[in-house]
C-alpha cells in the first residue's frame, strides 16, 4: 500500500498552504535546513528560502512572540515547538498574546497563527519530553486547540488552522508520526471544531484523543468479543469541545468512559466531564468515568512509565465495570 | 579619568554629584549630533511634548477624581523620548510598540486624545474600546501595537513586525517595504531575557527595528544601578555586532538625531539600532506609588533639565518661536484635553450584551 506517513502528511498541508498563501511561515527550531525535528518541514528551506522557514535561535519565549508580532502586521506563522514542551517558555507569549491580546485590542488585531509540535508520553523520554501541555493552556480564552491522530485528519486539521485567523494550538504525538495511511484526494479541510465519531456503537460512549484513540480502538475490539458495542468518539477539538456530537450519543448509550493521555488534576476530562455533568445529566444511567493518567511527572523507567499512562485492558475492564459484565 | 575631563569641560555638571550616578552620566555625556530644526519642526514637536505633559497631568486629575481606575503610569519627564523618536517616524507606516507607560507613545502616534481618554475611562469610543484600559492601549489604524503590561513581552511583537517588513520585502518581493518598528522600554526590562534573545535576533537577521531604552534609572523601587551588572546599556549592543548609542533623554532635538540615523540604518537594510536614552519620571511609578526611596536632590537635578522647558528655550534663543505663540499653542492643547475629558465623560460604557465579543476573529 501506498499510503502518507502522518509526519508526510502534515508536510503536505503545510507546503500546500505556503504556496497558496505567500504570508503563512514557518519558525522555530531547526525548521529549515534540518527540516524539523520529526520532519514535518522536511525540503520546505530548499523550497520556499531562510526567510519563509526562518531557523530561530533556542528562544521559545521571544520568537513567540515575534510570531505574533508578525501575524498583527499580516504575516501568518506557524510556529514549531521542537517539543511542545518547550513551550512552556512561551506560555506568556501563548497566554497574553495570542490569547488575550484580540479581545485586550477591543478587536484592532487578530492573530492568525498555529503553534505545532510534537507532545505525549513517547518511549521513555522522561518527565520533561513527555508532557501533555494542552491541560495546561486549556483555561487560555481566545486560543483553539486541536488534537490530530490519523493522517488523514492532521493533513486536513493543518490546513483549516493554518487558514483560521485565530490561534490554534495544534497537537502532534510523538508515537503517531509513522502512522501510515491512504490520504483522501485533492484539497481536502477537517472542521477545527468538530468531534469524529469513529465507530458506531449502543452501549457505550468514549471519549478520547490523540494517540489514546488508538488504545480505544484496541479496547473495544475487544469489547466486542465479549459482547459491548461501544461508541468512540475522537475529541478532535480540545477547545471548544464539541458538545453536540458528544451529546447525542450520551443520549443514545447514557454511559460515558473518558480515556486521556493528561494528568487527571485539571486535566482535559475534568473539564469535559464538568460539561457533561451539566448538560447531559439527565441522559446518565451512571456516573461518568475519568481514565487519566497519574498525577506524577512521568518515570524514566519503562515499566514505570506504562503505568503512568493508561492501557487498553483498563479501558476493557472499565467498560465492563460500567455495563455490570463483569471482568 | 577621560569622564572626568568631559565632565570639568560641562557647564551642566552642577549638583550631580549629589544627584547620583544616572544624573552623573547624563552630566558626563558627551553630546552627539542633534537633529536639524526649523520652525515647523520645532512647533511640531512642541505641540506634542505638551500634548504629552498636559494629558497626563489629567490623567492624574481624573484619577484622584475617581474617573479612571487600575493602575496608571504616567509620562511626564520623558516626553523628549517619544516625541524624539516617533516625531522622527512616517505615522502609520511605521510600527509603534509600548509598555504600560503607554499614553504618550499612543498620542504622538496620532492616536486623538479623545480616543485615549476614553480608553482611560473605560469607554466603547476607546481606542481599544474599553477592553484594554490604561495598560492596553492598541490602533491598528495608527501602527500602535500595543501597550504590553508584562515587563518585556512587547520586545518580541515588536521584533515581529520588523520580520514582517524584511519578510514582505524579501520573501514578498516588494521593494517598497521599508517599515520600520520603534519598541519602548524601561531600564528594568533590559534585565530580561526577551531584550538580549531579540537584540540577538534583530541583529542576526538585520531586521528595521530601534530598541528605544527610556532609562529614567528607576523600576519601581529597584534603583538601575542595583539591578545590572553594567548600567550603560547601550554597550550592550556591543556583544550582538549591533549599533549602540546614548542620548540625552531630556532633549528632544538629541533623541530627533539619534532616531534619524537609527531610520536611516534601518531603511537602508543594515538592521537595528539600541537607543539608550537617559530620562527621569518626574512622578512615581504609578498613581498608587507613594514614591518614598527617590532622593529630593536627584529629583531636582532632573527637574531643572525638564525636557519642554528645554524645548522652549531652544526655540526662543534660536528665534523659530515666541514665548506668546507657545503659549497660544499651550492654550490649544490644553482645549483639545479638556475636549478628550468631555467626550469621554458622556461618551456609553461598552454595550454589556458584548461581553464575549472579541474573543474570536469576526468572519468576513
Ligand atoms: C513580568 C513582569 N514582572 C513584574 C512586573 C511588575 N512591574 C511593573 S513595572 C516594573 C518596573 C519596570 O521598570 P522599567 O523597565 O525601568 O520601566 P519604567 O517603569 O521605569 O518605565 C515592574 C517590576 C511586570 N509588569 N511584569
Ligand atoms: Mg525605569
Amino acid at each position: 500500500m501506498a499510503g502518507t506517513l502522518l509526519f508526510n502528511a502534515l508536510r503536505e498541508a503545510i507546503d500546500e498552504e505556503m504556496a497558496k498563501d505567500s504570508r503563512v511561515c514557518v519558525m522555530g527550531e531547526d525548521v529549515g535546513q534540518y527540516g524539523g525535528s520529526y520532519k514535518v518541514t522536511k525540503d520546505l528551506y530548499e523550497k520556499y528560502g531562510e526567510l519563509r522557514v526562518l531557523d530561530t535561535p533556542i528562544a521559545e519565549n521571544s520568537f513567540t512572540g515575534m510570531a505574533v508580532g508578525a501575524a498583527m502586521t499580516g504575516l501568518r506563522p506557524i510556529v514549531e515547538g521542537m517539543n511542545m514542551g518547550f513551550l512552556l517558555l512561551a506560555f506568556n507569549q501563548i497566554s497574553n498574546n495570542m490569547g488575550m491580546l484580540r479581545y485586550t485590542s477591543g478587536g484592532n488585531f487578530t492573530i492568525p497563527t498555529v503553534v505545532r509540535g510534537p507532545g505525549g508520553v513517547g518511549r521513555q523520554l522522561g518527565a520533561e519530553h513527555s508532557q501533555r501541555l494542552e491541560a495546561y493552556f486549556h483555561a487560555v480564552p481566545g486560543i483553539k486547540i486541536v488534537a490530530c491522530s490519523t493522517p488523514t485528519n492532521a493533513k486536513g486539521l493543518m490546513k483549516a488552522a493554518i487558514r483560521d485567523d485565530n490561534p490554534v494550538l495544534f497537537f502532534e504525538h510523538v508515537l503517531l508520526y509513522n502512522l501510515n495511511e491512504e490520504l483522501p484526494k485533492g484539497d481536502y479541510i477537517c472542521a477545527l471544531d468538530q468531534a469524529d465519531l469513529v465507530r458506531k456503537g449502543k452501549d457505550i460512549t468514549i471519549l478520547t484523543y490523540s494517540r489514546m484513540r488508538h488504545h480505544c480502538l484496541k479496547a473495544i475490539s475487544q469489547l466486542e468479543i465479549d459482547g459491548i458495542d461501544a461508541e468512540l468518539i475522537d475529541l478532535i477539538s480540545l477547545k471548544p469541545f464539541d458538545m453536540e456530537t458528544i451529546a447525542k450519543s450520551i443520549k443514545k448509550t447514557h454511559r460515558v468512559i473518558i480515556v486521556e493521555e493528561c494528568m487527571k488534576t485539571g486535566g482535559i476530562g475534568a473539564e469535559l466531564i464538568s460539561l457533561i455533568t451539566e448538560q447531559c445529566f439527565d441522559d446518565l444511567d451512571s456516573p461518568p468515568v475519568r481514565l487519566s493518567s497519574q498525577d506524577i511527572p512521568t518515570p524514566y523507567n519503562g515499566k514505570l512509565e506504562n503505568l503512568t499512562i493508561i492501557q487498553p485492558h483498563q479501558i476493557v475492564d472499565t467498560a465492563k465495570k460500567i455495563l455490570n459484565k463483569g471482568i | 579619568m577621560s569622564q572626568g575631563i568631559a565632565k570639568a569641560s560641562n557647564q551642566s555638571t552642577t549638583g550631580a554629584l549629589d544627584a547620583g550616578p544616572h544624573a552623573e552620566r547624563l552630566s558626563n555625556l558627551l553630546s552627539a549630533k542633534r537633529a536639524n530644526c526649523n520652525r515647523e519642526i520645532g512647533l511640531d514637536l512642541f505641540r506634542d511634548m505638551t500634548l504629552g505633559r498636559r494629558f497626563e497631568d489629567k490623567c492624574a486629575e481624573m484619577y484622584y477624581r475617581g474617573k479612571m481606575f487600575g493602575f496608571v503610569h504616567l509620562y511626564n519627564g520623558q516626553e523628549a523620548v517619544s516625541t524624539g523618536v516617533i516625531g522622527a517616524m512616517k505615522k502609520k507606516h511605521d510600527w509603534f510598540c509600548s509598555t504600560y507607560r503607554d499614553h504618550v507613545h499612543a498620542l504622538s502616534a496620532g492616536v486623538p486624545a479623545r480616543e485615549v481618554m476614553s480608553e482611560l475611562f473605560g469607554k466603547e469610543t476607546g481606542c481599544s474600546k474599553g477592553r484594554g484600559g490604561s495598560m492596553h492601549l492598541f490602533s491598528k489604524e495608527h501602527h500602535l501595537l500595543g501597550g504590553y503590561a508584562f515587563i518585556g513581552e512587547g520586545i518580541p511583537v515588536a521584533l515581529g513586525a520588523a520580520f514582517t517588513s524584511r519578510y514582505k520585502k524579501d520573501a514578498l518581493n516588494d521593494k517598497s517595504s521599508d517599515s520600520v518598528t520603534a519598541a519602548f522600554f524601561g531600564d528594568g526590562t533590559c534585565n530580561n531575557g526577551q531584550f538580549f534573545e531579540c537584540l540577538n535576533m534583530a541583529q542576526l537577521w538585520k531586521l528595521p527595528i530601534i530598541f528605544v531604552v527610556e532609562n529614567n534609572k528607576w523600576a519601581i523601587g529597584m534603583a538601575h544601578d542595583r539591578a545590572t551588572s553594567d548600567p550603560e546599556i547601550w554597550r550592550k549592543a556591543q556583544a550582538f555586532g549591533m549599533k549602540g548609542e546614548e542620548v540625552d533623554g531630556m532633549d528632544v532635538l538629541a533623541v530627533r538625531g539619534a532616531t534619524e540615523r537609527a531610520l536611516q540604518r534601518a531603511r537602508s537594510g543594515e538592521g537595528p539600532t539600541l537607543l539608550e536614552c537617559l530620562t527621569y519620571r518626574f512622578r512615581g511609578h504609578s498613581l498608587a506609588d507613594p514614591d518614598e526611596l527617590r532622593e529630593e536632590k536627584e529629583k531636582e537635578f532632573w527637574s531643572k533639565r525638564d525636557p519642554l522647558k528645554k524645548l522652549e528655550k531652544d526655540l526662543i534663543e534660536s528665534s523659530l518661536a515666541t514665548k506668546e505663540e507657545l503659549k497660544a499653542i499651550e492654550k490649544e492643547i490644553d482645549a483639545e484635553v479638556i475636549d478628550s475629558v468631555e467626550f469621554a465623560l458622556s461618551a456609553p460604557d461598552p454595550n454589556p450584551e458584548e461581553l464575549n465579543k472579541y474573543i474570536w476573529a469576526e468572519k468576513d
